[in-house]
């Protein structure tokens, strides 16, 4: 995973909430077996409206998406997030994520920024009076900064270190393969296992 | 102090204790009993491991089904959608290859892979279970800690059979009554999510308690759990009972003779302790619940079905407001409109929520012997072939084809229209599913949520409708042979 540190790009106010990952992605784009190309999914039945805030320039070019709450809500899809990133946003920021959403993002390197909704209020006045704004979102210092507006963003300090490490989950936790090995050890005989098959 | 019933199944699974303390804490290493693996996320996990040289830990703990794209007509032909084909075949391809049995199309124990864990007796109270699917949160029912992951997170398990978790909050989900006729679980479940909305759950897991709840079958215990995920909780669990043995016992995979006995001793233990403490209580009715239904784009738009379309003028917060506004704009309704006055195109009585042998029964004790409304089409998808042959046996087949219903094949289906199984842009669904969103059924669809009774009752009269809205019951007609198997029968 690549590194995390800062990023700056134009800010998406999505005046929504309840976006859910069926709109962030529909189901039809699930059936590929790639984990990238899926810039072209992304919010695809909303993009089909030309009034869609992606549809607007300057926000065509975005990378930090401004989201009313509970964004990511519904199936666990992790196509939600490669199709964000594939389209070029690298933070979402929201008063409220989905936990499977939130999970998502943070082993995929992008950063689910949890920020007040008074904020996120002020942040998309701002957009909508001067689009094209750029957003600064510092995971350092855990800070959102858009035109004069200065704000905290909450993210739990263990996907925090990842992100700023750019850390593989997997190999993190194949170090501790021998309390994996013993645990195994305790399991006891009345639990199941799939093989071999049984059926009725 | 005491511990909740969730937190008894998280220490036990406890591989190696997170560093630090409150917010500094570091996630805890959780030991993962089963692993539920479907096509469309999975394809991405197997390449991972492929890609960094790895191994399947336990393919002795995983399971595979093909579910949300197999279509439910014509099962022994070729797949006609060449991606959907694809998805399967790379299933089928991954499966031999890292040894994980795989129960395919065709095959009797293939169906939704939350039907088919619980079918085979792989669930099992006290365990913790995970698949790369929301729904996962169904097999809570027995006991279990049961989430739904991203694919990442399946490579991760897939790779260690474990998973970095960070403990969740616990919240407590009372419901104290008795339902009257014609309500259900998937009205409890209804209720609950448009009381607490689908953020109400964040970062907790629900434990389902009250007398209501203990009165409730398995089946039904499921289509409740099932939907924790529509309240945003990451999981939802009831405590073990005599319920959960009597459906337990003789399934293929249950444990037997004295592994049944130290299994049952283990299982009597998992229950809230009295001293415990939850972090949040939420309390319900039973006895004054009503039929419950959709009317908006998210399952937290909900409302009693005897009520009117609301007017987003009735929510007080600017959010819920617009939400409401686009959802009325979407769904084409009027706010005042009688919620029994909505005509519908389809029903569809099916998914994880809504599709094993107690819902086909309920279903086609309500349509028995009536008319279909000529102009709804109606589809029924058991979740599983298992539950197809056992409805099968019943007659529940007859009953549904008698009806002027399409009697199909097992799968996930008009759910979430992988397959062909989809709305038409605009055409209105009364649905056993659990997704309302925007173009869920179908590009352009419109959903509305309901149990199986309430789709039964709709598909009668043409509009949404409660069981109490039939008239008098048919002349009866001559009991079809079987319909003596008991519930818990072993399948």
């Amino acid at each position: 995973m690549e590194k995390f540190t800062k990023h700056t790009g134009i800010g998406v106010p999505l005046r929504q909430s309840n976006v859910d990952t069926d709109q962030i992605i529909p189901a039809v784009y699930l059936k590929r077996i790639t984990r990238t190309g899926f810039e072209d999914a992304l919010f695809s039945a909303w993009r089909k409206d030309p009034t869609f805030i992606l549809n607007q320039e300057p926000f065509r070019a975005g990378s930090v998406l401004v989201a009313g709450p509970d964004f990511g809500t519904g199936s666990s899809r992790e196509h939600a997030v490669w199709a964000l990133k594939d389209y070029g946003f690298k933070a979402v920021l929201s008063s409220r994520f989905a936990d499977i959403f939130r999970g998502n993002s943070g082993k995929q390197g992008l950063l689910a920024a949890q920020v007040a909704q008074d904020d996120i209020e002020l942040i998309w006045k701002e957009l909508e009076n001067a689009p094209g704004t750029e957003v600064t979102v510092d995971l350092e210092s855990k800070t959102v900064v858009c035109g004069n507006i200065v704000a905290p963003f909450a993210i739990d300090d263990y996907t925090r270190w990842r992100l700023l490490e750019g850390l593989d989950d997997i190999g993190l936790t194949l170090q501790h393969e021998a309390d994996i090995t013993a645990y195994e050890a305790t399991r006891p005989s009345f639990k199941p296992k799939t093989l071999p098959a049984k059926v009725s | 102090m005491g511990k909740t019933l969730a937190e008894k199944v998280w220490d036990a699974h406890v591989v190696r204790k997170g560093d630090g303390a409150g917010a500094d804490a570091q996630p805890d290493l959780l030991y993962i009993d089963l692993h539920l693996v479907h096509e469309v996320t999975s394809p991405q996990a197997f390449e991972g491991l492929r890609l960094a040289g790895r191994k399947l830990r336990r393919p002795d703990l995983t399971i595979a089904t093909e579910d949300h794209n197999t279509p439910t007509l014509d099962i022994d032909k070729p797949i006609a959608d060449l991606t959907s084909r694809t998805q399967i075949q790379t299933l089928r391809n991954n499966c031999a290859e890292f040894g994980v049995r795989l129960h395919s199309l065709g095959d009797a124990e293939q169906g939704i892979v939350h039907v088919v864990g619980p079918q085979l007796g792989l669930t099992q109270p006290g365990m913790t279970v995970v698949c790369g699917d929301s729904h996962t949160s169904t097999h809570g029912a027995f006991g279990a800690l049961a989430m739904g992951i991203g694919t990442s997170e399946v490579e991760h398990v897939m790779a260690t059979q474990t998973l970095s978790l960070k403990p969740f909050k616990t919240m407590a989900i009372n419901v104290e009554g008795t339902l009257r006729a014609g309500v259900t679980a998937k009205d409890i479940i209804l209720a609950v999510i448009a009381k607490i909305g689908t953020g109400g759950g964040q970062g907790y897991v629900l434990e389902y308690r009250g007398s209501a709840i203990r009165a409730l079958s398995m089946d039904a215990r499921m289509t409740i759990c099932n939907m924790s995920i529509e309240a945003g909780a990451r999981a939802g669990m009831v405590a073990p009972d005599e319920t959960t043995y009597a459906y337990m016992l003789g399934r293929p995979h249950a444990p037997e003779g004295a592994d049944w006995d130290a299994a049952v001793e283990y299982w009597n233990t998992l229950k809230t302790d009295d001293d415990a403490t939850f972090d949040a209580q939420v309390d319900l009715d039973a006895d004054t619940l009503e039929p419950f239904v959709t009317w908006g784009t998210n399952p937290g738009q909900g409302v009693s079905l005897s009520e009117s379309v609301p007017s987003p003028e009735d929510f007080g917060d600017e959010n819920a407001k617009a939400a409401a506004e686009r959802a009325l704009q979407y769904m084409g309704l009027e706010a005042g409109t009688p919620m029994k006055g909505i005509r519908v195109d389809t029903v569809f009585l099916g998914s994880c929520t809504n599709s094993r042998i107690e819902d086909l029964r309920a279903a086609a004790d309500i349509i028995r012997g009536r008319e279909k409304d000529p102009k709804v089409r109606m589809l029924v998808v058991p979740g599983s072939a298992r539950v197809r042959l056992e409805a099968e046996a019943e007659g529940l087949d007859r009953v549904f084809k008698d009806f002027g219903a399409e009697w199909r094949f097992a799968g996930c289906s008009m759910c979430l229209g992988m397959n062909p199984d989809q709305l038409e842009p605009g055409e209105r669904c009364a649905s056993t599913s659990n997704r309302n969103f925007e173009g869920r059924q179908g590009k352009g669809g419109r959903t509305h949520l309901v149990s199986p009774v309430v789709a039964a009752a709709t598909a009668v009269r043409g509009t949404l409708s409660s069981p109490s809205d039939l008239g008098p019951a048919p002349e009866p007609v001559a009991e079809p042979a079987g319909t003596a198997i008991p519930t818990n029968d072993a399948a």
